[in-house]
């Protein structure tokens, strides 16, 4: 279960000693880099802004569709039997929803820019800084079968963390973030500017490897189910590590030092 | 005062300073050339300038996607309008829409009214392309007509003209495109689609198509082009009824 020390060390980061229960100034360490802590909550923010307006525009037209066109007379692949706010819509409800694109999509696409620069920036700094080197690439001794059975065995049982390993990303955790950040932010990025007849025309690669245009509002929809997903387990595992620690250390940056 | 936190005030603020006239010079050189939509203002302004300053840069001359006659929709949407339409629409349908007439004023050198018949004589741009509703749904269809250029060209425009508003026969649909849509290659006043008449649920005897953008910048039964070169007169000054609804004037994307 000590598989996460070497890496609570290699975490300090900054502290020159590998020793970190030796340093008197432990407790002074911060668990989450100001930048981390900003670009966070930034892409906290247009994450959940672009679900909310992503979620509205899909009820203008709850059906999916494979290729470049799609329509209401066109089979869909999946069909999500909501109610509707366009009454062209065949929903089987007897009501129409409000319309509320006009504000969904201007949000949307704001949110997007936020969410992009956000992440680029958290990239680059990332890159630069060493941070994904440090704290977020597993090391490989723990991409054993054996080390990522107990990783998983131990988020099964829902255990909680050791006060070593708030100093430190685990394994699975690591991996995920690490499909997030370079599989499905990007990902979404793509399909979402395949989907613009704009950016399209300028590159229209963008949406021929996908497919189509309406393969890329699929995939796009295919993600975000994907990221919501991560969204729940992330916070179910802030209520399992202990709430109130990690919302500490990603807010103040402070943690609980592994010696108290 | 340290020395540290005086060397990091200075910086700090000769990088505000840097910003702020950088960001002042930015949109100055947005304005001239033409990267501030006219929903650039409220909640929504940053996002909106951002995306319509980004495409124009990428795409001034770019084409939209040409498909092939394979690709064309079998079964094409043609989106009811709403409100429907009304008697003045259906006793100039029921004559064969030969009394239609399309006008073009604004800061024309020649302004003019053209009959269905002579739009129909023009040199015509037959293009296969894709028609996406801001929904998510879309079609592929050809669709034939008029390029906008060349009747710009016929009424003689000048390049103190900025926009191109226009209007359908139904008073509550009424858009503007800026120049790079308007002298586009592939912006037609369309008659033809699939190559029959248009019909008219899918707004014949003339529609606006501007493929590279969605769907309600495609405005059915057009009745009226201006050149201007502002759009503060017209509405409420937010360049067209989209914004005027809660929908961004810009809609490539």
């Amino acid at each position: 279960m000590n598989a996460t020390l070497p890496m609570a060390n290699r975490d300090v980061g900054r502290a020159s000693s590998p020793a970190a229960a030796t340093l008197p100034a432990a407790t002074k360490r911060t668990r989450h880099s100001a930048m981390v802590r900003v670009t966070h909550w930034l892409t906290t923010l247009a994450f959940l802004a672009l679900l909310v307006s992503g979620g509205e525009i899909v009820l203008s037209h709850p059906r999916f569709y494979w290729g470049e066109t799609g329509n209401v007379n066109m089979r869909p692949w999946l069909n999500l039997h909501l109610p509707s706010s366009r009454a062209t819509v065949p929903t089987g409800y007897g009501y129409v929803l409000p319309d509320q694109n006009g504000w969904s999509r201007y949000l949307h696409f704001q949110a997007a820019w936020l969410a992009v620069a956000t992440g680029l920036l958290y990239v680059l700094w990332g890159v630069f800084h060493g941070h994904f080197r440090r704290n977020v690439f597993p090391a490989p001794s723990d991409l054993s079968v054996k080390e990522l059975g107990a990783s998983m065995l131990k988020h099964l049982r829902f255990e909680r963390p050791s006060k070593e390993e708030a100093w430190s990303y685990n394994v699975l955790q690591r991996i995920s973030y690490l499909v997030v950040i370079f599989v499905l932010f990007p990902l979404m990025i793509w399909t979402g500017l395949a989907m613009s007849l704009g950016f399209t025309s300028a590159f229209p690669l963008a949406v021929r490897l996908l497919g189509g245009q309406q393969t890329a509002r699929s995939l796009h929809f295919l993600a975000t189910i994907l990221l919501v997903l991560f969204l729940v387990v992330h916070v179910v595992m802030v209520f399992v590590a202990g709430f109130r620690s990690r919302m500490r250390a990603m807010i103040t940056g402070r943690a609980d030092s592994p010696t108290e | 005062m340290s020395e540290i936190s005086r060397r990091k005030l200075i910086t700090t603020g000769i990088a505000v300073a840097t910003g702020a006239s950088g960001l002042a010079v930015g949109a100055k050189l947005a304005q001239r050339y033409g990267l501030i939509p006219p929903d650039s203002g409220g909640l929504y302004g940053a996002g909106e300038t951002l995306t319509y300053a980004a495409q124009r840069l990428l795409t001034r001359h770019s084409m939209a996607r040409v498909f092939s006659h394979s690709e064309i929709s079998k079964d094409p949407f043609a989106n009811a309008v709403d409100p429907p339409l009304d008697d003045k629409f259906n006793r100039l349908q029921a004559v064969g829409f030969a009394d239609w007439r399309l006008t073009v004023d604004g800061m024309a050198a020649r302004p003019a009214t053209f009959s269905l018949a002579e739009i129909k004589s023009f040199p015509t741009n037959t293009q296969i392309t894709l028609i996406s509703c801001e929904e998510g749904w879309s079609y592929v269809a050809e669709w034939t007509g008029a390029p906008l250029s060349y009747i710009l060209d016929r009424v003689g425009t000048s390049p103190q003209v900025r926009y191109v508003v226009y209007r359908s026969i139904q008073p509550d649909w009424w858009e503007s495109i800026d120049m790079a849509d308007a002298l586009h290659p592939q912006t037609l006043i369309a008659h033809r689609m699939n190559g029959a008449e248009l019909p008219v649920p899918f707004g014949g005897p003339l529609r606006l198509r501007v493929p590279r953008q969605l769907g309600y910048k495609n405005v059915k039964y057009i009745t009226r082009l201006t050149l201007t070169d502002s759009l503060k007169p017209f509405g409420k000054g937010l360049g067209s009824s989209a914004p005027e609804g809660g929908y961004a004037w810009y809609a490539g994307i």
